[in-house]
């Protein structure tokens, strides 16, 4: 599905340079990162493959990702001092760099680690576009053009009609939709683009659903 | 809805509706964004002042990049300007200065507006924002001087992606170029048919550039290929306006370039595995900052 361009793809997004691609799109890559585990972490760990390994400190790439987890924004002058920033809140931060062919060229894993812990994936494909394409190894398609609903669930009969059934009571129209699971009866994962965005009685309802272990609502991108 | 596909088409639509392009393409924006032609023009007015910030912060510093290797050409084109033998008008010399400012706060870190990329984001503005002081163009003039170099921008990238990996420098600071070429135009109330042949002549006359990044950096040549192109753009406005036609339809010039960046080989695009990149001192420079990088500085 192509995106509908518009004419603030081609005299904008206003970002921090010099990159869109290295730096804005890290950015985008932590930012969205940050909001799917939920809380500032104690401790990340990035690990930087191909392109973004070889050309990433000369970009920047390393301050936006990590500024993005922190919850910066593109255009945030401050991510220029996100590794000052990280110590000010105490965040343990760490870089490591891998080529590998089979990976895309600019991506990314995250491993963060809070009240809890969480690996996610995400990669740069340009122009200040990303996609978050795993997250806790399921894979998911989350690029910030739409409010994104991230559930991680017990793998049983009937979730998906549960889910879908309380945004139906809403009036939510869904864009888009993904599942995975890792095996049969284990656990599962939804990630569903809304036209709209969720109300939180909603996440709440949500919530509630038996065997429900995570929810996230990951807001549209401003671009 | 208008669909912007093709610069026929779009010319064609203005000619019926007896409309300036500026004005098809914020009709066109307001429609697809669900919003009022006020709002888009609000936000293009939000991006014009970004690189106007951009310009004035740029003028004032001379920090270098991570890797040292540019930063402050713009304070030596300043001191040159205080003194020593000029070539260039007033007017060209601002070109020049706000190219460097804002393409030197994209390589710091600052705050520019991608246009249409990072890594050409100074052609634009300092077109823009050098030639309205030069004719006293007010602001409502200079933000649909933007919304004309947007809607170039947009119809090309239709059909040609505006991404160095994809189709080399000609998709980046080329089409910057011409997307300043034509609002340069605009700046100066040329017709719609004006608009585009500045456009078609500039693109024409940068075809097959190929991006060849040191240490794959948007530092060398990006830095002053930004430079070179905002002078550049303003050619294939003069041209135009004197009336001056390209031979070849700017669509039919969009699909030679598509094809040329297809046909370009993917060592020249964006992956600095050769033309510059390679040369010996290119990978001299390449060398030292993976020890330097290595080093943890």
């Amino acid at each position: 599905m192509e995106k509908q361009k518009t004419l603030f793809d081609v005299i904008g997004p206003v970002i921090i340079g010099p990159s869109s691609s290295h730096t804005a799109g890290a950015v985008r890559i932590g930012y969205l990162a940050g909001k799917i585990f939920g809380e500032i972490p104690q401790k990340v760990k990035f690990r930087l493959y191909n392109s973004f390994a070889k050309t990433g400190k000369g970009h920047g790439t390393d301050k936006g990702l990590l500024g993005g987890v922190l919850g910066l924004d593109v255009d945030n002058e401050n991510i220029k001092k996100a590794f000052d920033y990280a110590r000010k809140l105490n965040v343990q931060y760490e870089f490591e760099y891998a080529n590998d062919h089979n990976r895309h060229p600019n991506s990314v894993d995250i491993h963060l680690e809070g009240s809890y812990k969480m690996d996610i994936t995400g990669v740069s494909l340009g122009a200040g576009e990303v996609c978050i394409t795993k997250i806790n190894g399921y894979k998911f398609n989350i690029n910030g053009d739409y409010d994104t609903l991230v559930l991680i669930y017990k793998d049983k009969p009937g979730m998906v009609y549960k889910v879908t059934a309380l945004l139906q009571n809403y009036n939510l129209n869904i864009a888009t939709m993904h599942c995975d699971r890792n095996a049969k009866g284990q656990e599962a994962s939804m990630g569903i683009c809304i036209d709209g965005s969720l109300p939180e009685s909603l996440l709440t309802s949500l919530a509630e659903i038996d065997g429900v272990y995570l929810i996230r609502n990951i807001e549209v991108l401003k671009k | 809805m208008i669909q912007l596909n093709t610069f026929e088409e779009v010319l064609k639509e203005a000619g019926t509706q007896n409309k300036k392009l500026y004005e098809i393409c914020q009709e066109h924006e307001a429609e697809i964004l669900e919003t009022s032609v006020e709002k888009v023009r609000e936000k293009v007015q939000i991006n014009l002042n970004a690189m106007k910030d951009a310009i004035f912060s740029g003028l004032k510093s001379k920090e270098k990049s991570m890797s040292g290797l540019c930063g402050d050409d713009c304070a030596k084109l300043i001191e040159k300007y205080k003194s020593g033998k000029i070539f260039f008008s007033e007017t060209y010399q601002k070109v020049l200065l706000y190219s460097f400012a804002t393409i030197e706060q994209n390589l710091r870190m600052g705050k520019i507006v991608a246009c249409p990329t990072a890594g050409s984001c100074a052609i634009v503005p300092s077109v823009i924002v050098a030639m309205s002081e030069a004719a006293n163009a007010n602001e409502e003039i200079q933000i649909n001087a933007l919304i004309t170099a947007g809607l170039i921008g947009e119809i090309v990238s239709n059909k040609l992606a505006l991404a160095g990996a994809v189709a080399g420098c000609q998709s980046e600071c080329g089409v910057a170029s011409a997307m300043a070429a034509a609002a340069l135009v605009e700046i100066y109330n040329g017709t719609n048919d004006q608009i585009l042949q500045a456009a078609a002549l500039t693109l024409k006359n940068i075809m097959g550039l190929v991006c060849d990044p040191v240490a794959g950096l948007v530092e060398v040549p990006c830095v002053k290929r930004n430079a070179f192109l905002a002078i550049y753009a303003i050619t294939g406005a003069e041209l135009a306006m004197a009336g001056i036609n390209s031979v070849i339809p700017i669509d039919e010039i969009v699909d030679a370039m598509k094809q040329v960046g297809e046909l370009m080989s993917p060592t020249l695009k964006e992956s600095s595995e050769a033309g510059l990149a390679t040369t010996k001192t290119g990978l001299e420079i390449a060398q030292a900052l993976i020890q330097k990088w290595n080093a943890g500085s």
